[in-house]
Formats: structure tokens, C-alpha cells, sequence
């Protein structure tokens, strides 16, 4: 290749020979423009990787928070005089003690603790101790309240929530200089939530909620889960298996075994190679003017996300399952026909089994696909707040939900910088469920993969 | 839901049409099951296929008759109830065709043909559709609005007390910009990857790079999105906008191309990279043959003769970077303006279909409607580079086949 030198000295050797240990100017030329090319090539892969491991680092770096959460222990005096004022611990008389009631139990227990430890802090007000925990906190205490009456008039110890910031503080991304600019906070505050953690009554620990929870009000990120979000995305992959799984099947194979080579069918594959390159957005235009408002289906619902991912996942399983069955070599076909078979049971007992493997790959990544699609769904209402886990099958599919990518846009539009951890620990979840797709369907690829 | 419980109930008598039928099929053919046309399974098959079609005929045309407030809302049970009818009478029908003469196998698979017939035309009902709701929208938003302050405005100010200037031409401008600005990024990021994999890399590199960027593939948009809001943007503003007095905006033009430039590159390269293996390896023979250069080879035999295909797949990169949607609605910024500056916050036109159809939106306003204008818009453009693209690309590997 670069041995030029060598060989025209070999051809030609009463010319002057040209050394090979020297190589003249036009030879180290190439070589240099042969080795700048190389390192194009090379840092081509590098900006890659780097932007690969830069991404993936950033997300996993700022959503690990979000599976930690801070918790205050307290022991909270359920007053029955303020708690059930009629005396009779009827849920019904109970349920009407609105949330503010718990809130004023649950200051005066959070005063208690600081009094009962003797912290002093100097300017710290009673608002930044009452503030110290969420205000989810009290519909926290409320809800096990009424599920057990018997607890009223007795001092029960609960972990409640601490407010964002605290958690915040806990976690490195509120500090003494940032409270001190923050109106939500102050710096006695995270002086007092480091004694009381000094003492073992704040801890952080694995945040379960976070998967179970529904999607909380712009003042409470703590209390923010993806809980609603899982169940609307996983009734929606399930529409899209029950629906997009079969048709997309049938329908290649009619165009790769059956379709006989005319117009219709000519029209059909251009059809479905252009569909796959349709921007996702349409689609999300095509649910709204088609399922919401002209068949009337109800917003937010998952059998409207699933639908439309449904026809936009077609193609996408479309293609690979054409190219697997294309895969199988003729001489299978011939054999089946050739000892008598029809043409339907050639395909069905001896093609599509051998084409099995490399189908399922391309569903289960097409499925991916679907699960990460965040566009079309914002079109369908996916983005409104919703604070109710949908009911189960088939009734959830009408319920209004949100759907995990979703979620993660509806967090980035907040104003309160810890939803944008929230929203990271989303994408973490997402990155999780995909990760396992594509083991699972790089894992079938290699298992079952022939070469013929 | 009556309707799902005749659908289900509907299953359930075609699985029992399969099992009478079966066992009718062993009955009529007494000692010998060879005297039977076709084997038991068909006759079962025959059966239950026979009882849940003319239900689901019946289920589908009810719907679609309900949607199109033919039948009132009321009427779910009366369709229930019809299609369970219909598939008894199915199922009935099919009992007695049974006999040793019936020829099962081909009835079914008449309809299973009939079946994969129908699922394949799917994706021509969905072409219909999404080309009938944007053109019957667009239609509806031209009555209200002017089309040529549409096509050719330079202002997008919508106000929804009314009289807004909705005109494209700022949004074509921002979709443009970054999507010129991912292309710089992604083509020739994409392409020397493509060319250094499949010309130089060895098995072991290969093996771990080739995955690793597909798993750049697999990232859902809204990830880069996320990247490009809470990294890229703030990085952009502190190094480069504010030192440089160039604007002080988190999201900009360059933060939305240069993220979804990244996103691209795994398209181009694996494109890329199909394109380049299916050059002949006997044109790079010659070429080293005649003593160039492996770089040589590359650039003045490989990539020409792969020209046509390259340009394919960037037309390609191209259509998928004007229908980007989640990546430059969080990094690109809200104001529609058009101006040369990559450091400024500008929207493209996907940005803009998601702002006027997500909240709370009144059907018959022209602020609502310009998006499905907008979206027809998109359409004609990606659909006009992918046909261009796919021809491209197709013509070039029959070239070499």
C-alpha cells in the first residue's frame, strides 16, 4: 500500500535508489494525510462516546436523587379534640376535618420535637420550624387517620416528609449560601434540620414512593412519584402489543409470502417506508382530530396513547419482520411445497417458526420505540396533572394517566429546581425498562440467530 | 363496557366452535380419519372462524356507525347483543357444513389470506387518515384565515383574544437553522465514524463502538431534551453567550442543533455505514491494487462510488431533524424570531404545534387550527425528502446488486 519506494526500486534498479529508511516528500505526505484521516475517523468515535458517557452521566448523576428521600420522625399527639370534634370516630364526621386541621397538629408536633431537644438557634422563627416539613405531610398523617380511627387520641410516631429544600440540603443541592437567597428557606432552617439529623430524628433513605406516587402540585416535589406515569405507560404498551403486535405480523407477512407483485401492493410498501419516516408529532395530530375529537374518546386516556403509538409503531415492526422472514432462505419453502404442503401451511408451520427470533427482536425494539415517544402524546392531553391512579383493566385504559416521558416533560416546565431531579430519576426509571428491552431482545438475537 | 363483553364472549364461542368442530370433524369420518378432505384441525378452525368474523363485523361496523353519530350512545348493548347473534348464527352455519367432503383447509385459509389481506391495508387507512384530519383542519383554518399572511408572514404573534399574526415563515426559519446546525454536526461526525468502522477498525473495536453508539439511537428524545435544557443550554450561556455578549438565554438555536446534532449521528452512521458495506470490495482492491492509499481508496473510489446513498441518508437525517420535536421544545426556546444569531432562543414549527394544541384550546379558533396547518406543512416537507431519499437510496443498491 504505502510501499511504493520499495517496488519501483525493485522494477527499476539502475534509477537512483530511493532509500527505504528515507522517504521522500510526496511518500511522507500521503502517510501524514493517510494518518490525519485516521484520526478524523478516531475522533469522529471519540466526540461520540464522550457525548454517549456525558449524557448518560449527567442524567444518572442528577436523577440518583430521586430515589432518596428525607424523612422526619416525629412523634405527632393526635388530638380527638381537633381531629374528631363530634367524639365519635365516624369516618364520615371524620372525613370532613379538612387537611389544615392536621397541618396545626402536625406544627405543634414539630415544635414539641425542636423544644423537646433543646436546640437553640439564634433568629430562626417559628415559620421555618413549622416549615420544615412538606405540606404534604399533613395529608400524609390525614389519610392514615381516617384508614385507622383508633389511632386519634393517642401519640403515634410517623415519618413524615421534610420540605423540598430540606431534602435539597440533604443531598448537596441546597446550601447555606443558596438559602440565603431563597424565600423558601433560610439558613437557620438547614442549621436546625442538621441538628435534628445530628440527633437521628431527619434521614434519608430509599424513596419507594417515588415509583408509586402520583405526580404532586408545583409546591411539593418531595411527595412527586412516577407511579401514575409506569401504569399509563405500561396499559399503553400493552394496547400497542395486543394491536400493533399481531396487525404489524399479518401484514408482513401478506407482503413478503402472498402479495402478488402489482400497483396495490407497490403502493403499500412505499406507503409503509414513508410512514415509518413520518415525523411522530403527526401522529399526535392524527390522534387528536381522529380518536378525541371525531370519535370522541376521552382525553388523557391510555387507549387514545396506545392507539396512536399503536399506528405509529406499525411500520416500525413492519420493517424488521419483513426482513426476517425475507431471511429464511427459499429452499425451506421449496422443501414444504415439495412434500405437499399448501403455500399457507408452508409459511405458517415452517417459515414463521424459523423467522421467529429475528421477529420478536425487531417487536421488542419497536416497542422500545413506542415506550420513549413523548410527542404524540403530548398532543393527546397526556400532559395534564393528574393526581389519581387510573383503576385496573379494562376500565383504566378510558382513565385519564400520564405516561413516563411525559411525566419528565410536564417536570422540566416546573418552576422549582428540584423537579428537575425528579425528572432525571424519571428518565432513570424509562432508561431502565428500555435497557431491558434491548437486553432482552439482544439476548434473543443471539441465542436464536442462524445464518443460513 | 357491554361491548367488550360480547367481545370477549364472542372469543369464547369461537373457542368452543373450535372445539365442536373438531370433534364433529372425528364424528363424520367414523373409523377412518383419512376419509376426511381436510384434517379435524381445519374443521375446528373452519368453525370458530365462522362464529367470531361475522361478530366482529358486526362490533366494527356498529362502532364506526356510532362514532359517526349514525346510532346513539345508547345503543352498545343492542350492537352486543346483534354480534353475539351473529355469532351463534356463525357458529351454527359452520357446525353444518361439516362433512367428509367439506374441504376445511382451504375455506380457513381463504380467510386467514383475507385476514393478512386486511391487516396490511392498516397502513394505508393511517396515511388516509393522518392526510384527511390535516387537510379537513387546514381547510377549516384557511375559511378563518388568510393563507397568504399564512405563507408569507413574518410575524407569529398569537393572541387569544384574536387578531394574531400567524405567519410561518419565522418558524420555517428557527426548524432550518437547527436543523442546519444538527446536519454540520451529525454528517460529518457520522460519516468518519462510518468510514473509520467499516474501513479501518478492527473486529474488537468494532465489536464494542458499533453498539455503543447504537445505544445513542435508542435514547428516547426527551432524554436529549432534558441534556440539552439542564446541561448544553446552561453551558452555552455561561461559556460562550455571556463572555461573548451574544445574548443571555438558556435556550438557543445552537444548544437545540448541536443536542440534536448528537441524536442524529447513530442515524448517519449506521446508514452510512449499510451504504459503504454494499460498495463492491473489488473496487477497493483495484484502487489499493494500484498502490493508493487506504485513505485515498476512501475518499476517491469508496465515497464517490457511495455518493448517491450518502446524500440519501442525509436528506433522511435532514426529514428527521425537521420533525425533531421534543429536543427543541425544550432547548430551542419559545420566541418565534428570525435572526442569524445561534445564541438566541428561536421555535421551529413543531415547537409551535405543541404550543397551540396542548392546554386548554378552543376548537374553532385560528390560533387552534394553525396547527394542523402547521402540520400539513411538515408533513408535505418530510414526506417530500423521504420520497426523494427512499429513491435515491433504492436506486443505488439495485446499482450494485
Amino acid at each position: 500500500m504505502t510501499d511504493m519506494p520499495l517496488s519501483s526500486s525493485v522494477a527499476a534498479p539502475d534509477r537512483k535508489p530511493a532509500s527505504l529508511l528515507e522517504q521522500d516528500a510526496r511518500t511522507k505526505a500521503r502517510n501524514a494525510a493517510e494518518r490525519r484521516f485516521r484520526l478524523y475517523g478516531i475522533a469522529a468515535i471519540a466526540i461520540s462516546m464522550i457525548a454517549l458517557v456525558v449524557l448518560l452521566a449527567t442524567i444518572l448523576t442528577g436523577g440518583a436523587g430521586a430515589f432518596r428521600q428525607t424523612y422526619l420522625n416525629i412523634p405527632v399527639e393526635l388530638d380527638a379534640a381537633v381531629l374528631d370534634p363530634k367524639g365519635n370516630r365516624d369516618p364520615a364526621e371524620m372525613a370532613k376535618v379538612l387537611t389544615l386541621s392536621y397541618g396545626r397538629v402536625l406544627d405543634a408536633a414539630v415544635e414539641a420535637t425542636v423544644a423537646r431537644h433543646g436546640i437553640q438557634i439564634e433568629g430562626l422563627s417559628e415559620d421555618d420550624i413549622d416549615n420544615l416539613i412538606s405540606k404534604e405531610a399533613s395529608a400524609q398523617v390525614r389519610n392514615r387517620v381516617l384508614a385507622n380511627p383508633e389511632l386519634i387520641g393517642q401519640t403515634v410516631e410517623f415519618d413524615v416528609l421534610t420540605s423540598g429544600r430540606i431534602d435539597g440540603f440533604f443531598k448537596g443541592r441546597v446550601t447555606m449560601e443558596s438559602a440565603e437567597r431563597d424565600s423558601n428557606t433560610s439558613p437557620q432552617q438547614l442549621q436546625l434540620a442538621q441538628e435534628l439529623a445530628d440527633r437521628g430524628e431527619i434521614v434519608t433513605r430509599f424513596n419507594w414512593n417515588f415509583l408509586t406516587n402520583a405526580d404532586a402540585s408545583d409546591q411539593r416535589p418531595e411527595a412527586a412519584g412516577v407511579g401514575v406515569a409506569i401504569l399509563g405507560s405500561f396499559y399503553m404498551m400493552l394496547v400497542v402489543l395486543v394491536l400493533a403486535v399481531p396487525i404489524g405480523i399479518a401484514a408482513s407477512i401478506y407482503l413478503e409470502e402472498f402479495a402478488p407483485k402489482n400497483r396495490i401492493t407497490d403502493i403499500i410498501e412505499v406507503n409503509i417506508s414513508n410512514l415509518a419516516a413520518v415525523p411522530s408529532i403527526v401522529f399526535g395530530i392524527l390522534g387528536l382530530a381522529a380518536f378525541i375529537n371525531f370519535a370522541g374518546l376521552p382525553q388523557s386516556a391510555p387507549i387514545v396513547g396506545g392507539l396512536v403509538l399503536t399506528l405509529m409503531t406499525l411500520p416500525r415492526i413492519i420493517i424488521p419482520t419483513r426482513a426476517a422472514l425475507k431471511a429464511v432462505p427459499p429452499s425451506i419453502r421449496d422443501a414444504a411445497l415439495g412434500v405437499g404442503a399448501s403455500k399457507m401451511q408452508s409459511v405458517f408451520h415452517h417459515v414463521l417458526p424459523l423467522a421467529t427470533p429475528g421477529i420478536l427482536t425487531g417487536v421488542i425494539l419497536g416497542l422500545a420505540q413506542a415506550l420513549g415517544e413523548t410527542a404524540p402524546l403530548l398532543l393527546i392531553g397526556m400532559v395534564a396533572f393528574i393526581r389519581d391512579h387510573p383503576d385496573g383493566l379494562p376500565g383504566g385504559l378510558f382513565d385519564p394517566a400520564s405516561a413516563l416521558p411525559v411525566q419528565v416533560y410536564n417536570w422540566t416546565q416546573r418552576s422549582d429546581p428540584a423537579f428537575i431531579e425528579r425528572a432525571s430519576g424519571a428518565i432513570i426509571v424509562l432508561l431502565i425498562f428500555l435497557l431491558c428491552m434491548n437486553v432482552l431482545a439482544i439476548w434473543l438475537r443471539r441465542k436464536f440467530e442462524r445464518r443460513w | 363496557m357491554p361491548l367488550s363483553w360480547a367481545l370477549f364472549a364472542s372469543f369464547l364461542l369461537a373457542a368452543a366452535g373450535y372445539v365442536v368442530g373438531r370433534s364433529r370433524a372425528f364424528a363424520t369420518a367414523g373409523p377412518d380419519v383419512r376419509r376426511l378432505h381436510s384434517r379435524p384441525t381445519y374443521h375446528g378452525a373452519s368453525v370458530g372462524l365462522a362464529a367470531l368474523l361475522p361478530a366482529l363485523a358486526v362490533m366494527a361496523a356498529g362502532s364506526i356507525l356510532r362514532v359517526a353519530g349514525v346510532l346513539s350512545d345508547q345503543t352498545g348493548p343492542i350492537i352486543g347483543i346483534v354480534a353475539l347473534i351473529a355469532a351463534i348464527a356463525g357458529l351454527g352455519f359452520g357446525v353444518m357444513r361439516i362433512g367428509q367432503q367439506y374441504q376445511a383447509r382451504n375455506v380457513v385459509e381463504h380467510m386467514v389470506l383475507g385476514l393478512l389481506m386486511l391487516c396490511s391495508l392498516i397502513a394505508i387507512v393511517t396515511t388516509a387518515g393522518i392526510v384527511l384530519s390535516l387537510v379537513f383542519e387546514t381547510g377549516h383554518f384557511f375559511r378563518v384565515y388568510d393563507w397568504k399572511t399564512f405563507f408569507f408572514g413574518t410575524e407569529w404573534t398569537p393572541r387569544f383574544q384574536g387578531n394574531s399574526q400567524l405567519g410561518i415563515v419565522p418558524l420555517l426559519w428557527g426548524t432550518l437553522y437547527v436543523s442546519a446546525i444538527a446536519l454540520l454536526v451529525a454528517v460529518p461526525i457520522g460519516l468518519f465514524a462510518a468510514v473509520y468502522m467499516s474501513e479501518y477498525a478492527s473486529r474488537r473495536v468494532r465489536g464494542f463502538v458499533k453498539p455503543a453508539i447504537e445505544v445513542l439511537a435508542g435514547i428516547p428524545t426527551i432524554v436529549y431534551g432534558l441534556f440539552a435544557l439542564i446541561t448544553v443550554g446552561p453551558l452555552l450561556r455561561d461559556y460562550f453567550a455571556q463572555p461573548l455578549g451574544l445574548g443571555n438565554s438558556g435556550t438557543s438555536v445552537l444548544t437545540a442543533g448541536l443536542v440534536m446534532g448528537i441524536m442524529l449521528i447513530p442515524f448517519v452512521s449506521s446508514l452510512s455505514d449499510d451504504i459503504i458495506n454494499a460498495v463492491p470490495q473489488s473496487l477497493r482492491d483495484g484502487a489499493l491494487g494500484l498502490g493508493s492509499t487506504p485513505s485515498e481508496t476512501v475518499r476517491q473510489v469508496v465515497l464517490p462510488a457511495a455518493l448517491p446513498g450518502i446524500v440519501g441518508a442525509v436528506l433522511l437525517a435532514a426529514s428527521r431533524a425537521i420533525g425533531e420535536t421534543m429536543i427543541v421544545v425544550l432547548g430551542a426556546g419559545a420566541a418565534a424570531q428570525m435572526s442569524l444569531n445561534p445564541l438566541e432562543a428561536m421555535t421551529t414549527i413543531t415547537v409551535k404545534i405543541v404550543s397551540q394544541l396542548t392546554g386548554d384550546s378552543d376548537f374553532n379558533s385560528p390560533e387552534t387550527l394553525v396547527a394542523f396547518a402547521l402540520g400539513l406543512t411538515l408533513f408535505l416537507i418530510t414526506l417530500a425528502l423521504n420520497v426523494v431519499a427512499l429513491y435515491i437510496v433504492r436506486k443505488y443498491r439495485e446499482q450494485y446488486e
